[in-house]
């Protein structure tokens, strides 16, 4: 893979590409995947507690309590984005704050805000799914073919 | 005039009449903050918008230099300057308030040196008797137009940089009091197939030493022959990669000092910057506020500025290509007798 990147660069090219690669400093992936663990696990405790006391509180069982728990955890996500704390948290965090619902969230968020300045409709309006845009088009794709999969394994299994 | 293959050099002695340097409220915070002439409190600037803000920078710096200089509006002949932003709107629009002939230029963040490099051009063949050249950039119009909005919770690579928020700007005399601009060496466009936009200083680094070598070919000098030669914004991996280069082909920088603006302007330990600082205002303040003030104190009798540019777009990375890097060199020196006023 590395080798074919540098196949259509002259000699000189690739000598100076082997040098930056040298001097690149590395990402700490230990540290990266470590703090992910603690943020993304952290989240997930939030999301536990708010469920928990969504039935405990709120009369809801464990089904119900899931909609409004994501619901409250995209709302902390969203203010945390506008107060201007949640990419202080992504660079340190990392996937942990970037995979969650938060971290979705904060994309669409973000990018909200980010494009305001071009007005409501083709400002926010139209950019609001500049990131999460194409996580929800391959999400729909993907769920197509699973789903066409999952048909074809159960008319093969003979089931109905 | 024209010297070797692509040097300039001014016989006529265009003086730097006057700088100024304008910042946001991070680089104030940084280790440099002394020697800017404003710092703004509010990375907003009060305005709707951060392209706004980017505008009124400049504006700012261009007022401040034009004042320094003990010079009216009226009294510049031409203005020449540029900036990151799509159609250089933030130069553009800043011209429109000034109201004095303008040359917009683009050269990504060697800017500040292409159009100082210009403007003594323009000087010293009597084009123009004062000319205002100057640049400014902002991180949050540069995040936004060049990486992701500025709120999102991405995580930056340890060898990204972190865009400048600023603006400066000079002011080129044919006479008057200040150090003289001697010569210029325009760089040629350098790729050397780096396509990563968070490793910039990587892809720069060919750039600065292309055109430093051709500085010193075309004079005929060495290193020797400055206290201090300064890159723009090639920050910890593309300073390093310079040294690298200038070891291989045997040029000995060692024997001057060198340093880089993206490396001084922020303190590592306490800000959050990556590998350090880049964008168009880098250089520009770091050479019109600090390089400018230590020369005027005498501290620095000759200075080698090598503004470095990555000249790609977003569209071109998401595309595939690479990274074309640009670097310009001006040398600016300390003159006994125009220092005094002449």
């Amino acid at each position: 893979m590395a080798n074919n990147k540098l196949k259509k660069l002259t000699p000189v090219q690739q000598e100076y590409q082997r040098m930056a690669l040298a001097k690149q400093p590395k990402r700490k992936t230990l540290r990266n995947v470590l703090r992910a663990f603690l943020t993304g696990g952290l989240i997930c405790v939030l999301g536990q507690a708010i469920t928990n006391a969504f039935v405990h509180w709120g009369g809801m069982d464990k089904v119900k309590a899931g909609n409004p728990t994501v619901a409250v955890l995209i709302l902390i996500s969203v203010i945390l984005t506008s107060l201007g704390l949640y990419d202080k948290i992504g660079q340190w965090a990392g996937a942990g704050s970037a995979v969650p619902v938060t971290g979705f969230a904060n994309s669409m968020a973000s990018a909200a805000i980010e494009h305001r300045s071009e007005g409501l409709v083709l400002g926010t309006g139209a950019n609001m799914f500049e990131l999460a845009g194409s996580v929800i088009v391959f999400g729909t794709v993907a769920a197509f073919i699973i789903g066409n999969i999952h048909m074809v394994i159960k008319l093969a299994m003979g089931g109905g | 005039m024209q010297q070797g293959h692509q040097t300039w050099v001014f016989n006529n002695r265009p003086v730097i009449a006057s700088t100024a340097a304008v910042v946001g409220p991070f680089e104030g915070r940084g280790p440099l903050a002394n020697d800017f002439d404003l710092i703004h409190g509010d990375s907003t600037l009060n305005q709707e918008s951060w392209e706004k803000a980017e505008k009124v920078l400049f504006e700012d710096a261009a007022q401040l230099a034009i004042e320094q200089a003990g010079l009216l509006k009226e009294q510049i002949d031409f203005f020449i300057g540029g900036d990151l932003m799509n159609q250089i709107i933030s130069t553009s629009y800043a011209a429109r308030t000034l109201s004095i002939p303008y040359l917009g230029v683009f050269g990504a963040c060697s800017t500040s040196m292409e159009s100082l490099a210009l403007a003594a051009y323009l000087v010293n063949t009597r084009g123009g008797k004062n000319v205002l050249a100057g640049t400014c950039s902002h991180n949050s119009t540069a995040e936004k137009q060049f990486r992701y909005p500025t709120e999102y919770g991405s995580q930056k690579p340890p060898y990204a940089q972190y865009t400048v928020t600023g603006a400066g700007a000079a002011v080129v005399s044919s006479k008057g009091k200040g150090p003289v601009i001697t010569s210029a060496t325009m760089g040629r466009v350098i790729d050397m197939g780096i396509k990563d936009p968070f490793n910039m200083g990587a892809a720069m680094a060919p750039a600065a030493v292309d055109t430093i070598t051709a500085h010193f070919r075309d004079l005929r000098i060495g290193p020797e022959e400055y206290d201090m030669i300064v890159t723009g914004d090639l920050a910890q991996v593309g300073h390093g990669l310079a040294r690298d280069l200038f070891e291989k082909h045997g040029i000995p920088i060692h024997k001057t000092d060198f340093q880089d603006c993206g490396m001084m302007i922020y303190d590592y330990n306490t800000q959050m910057v990556q590998a350090g600082g880049s964008g168009c205002a880098c250089s520009a303040v770091v050479t019109y506020g600090h390089l400018m003030k230590r020369m005027n104190r005498g501290e620095i009798r000759k200075l080698l500025v090598v503004a470095t540019g990555a000249l790609m777009s977003p569209l071109a990375m998401q595309q595939g290509e690479s990274i074309p890097a640009i670097a310009h060199a001006v040398s600016i020196h300390y003159d006994d007798e125009t220092m005094k006023g002449g």
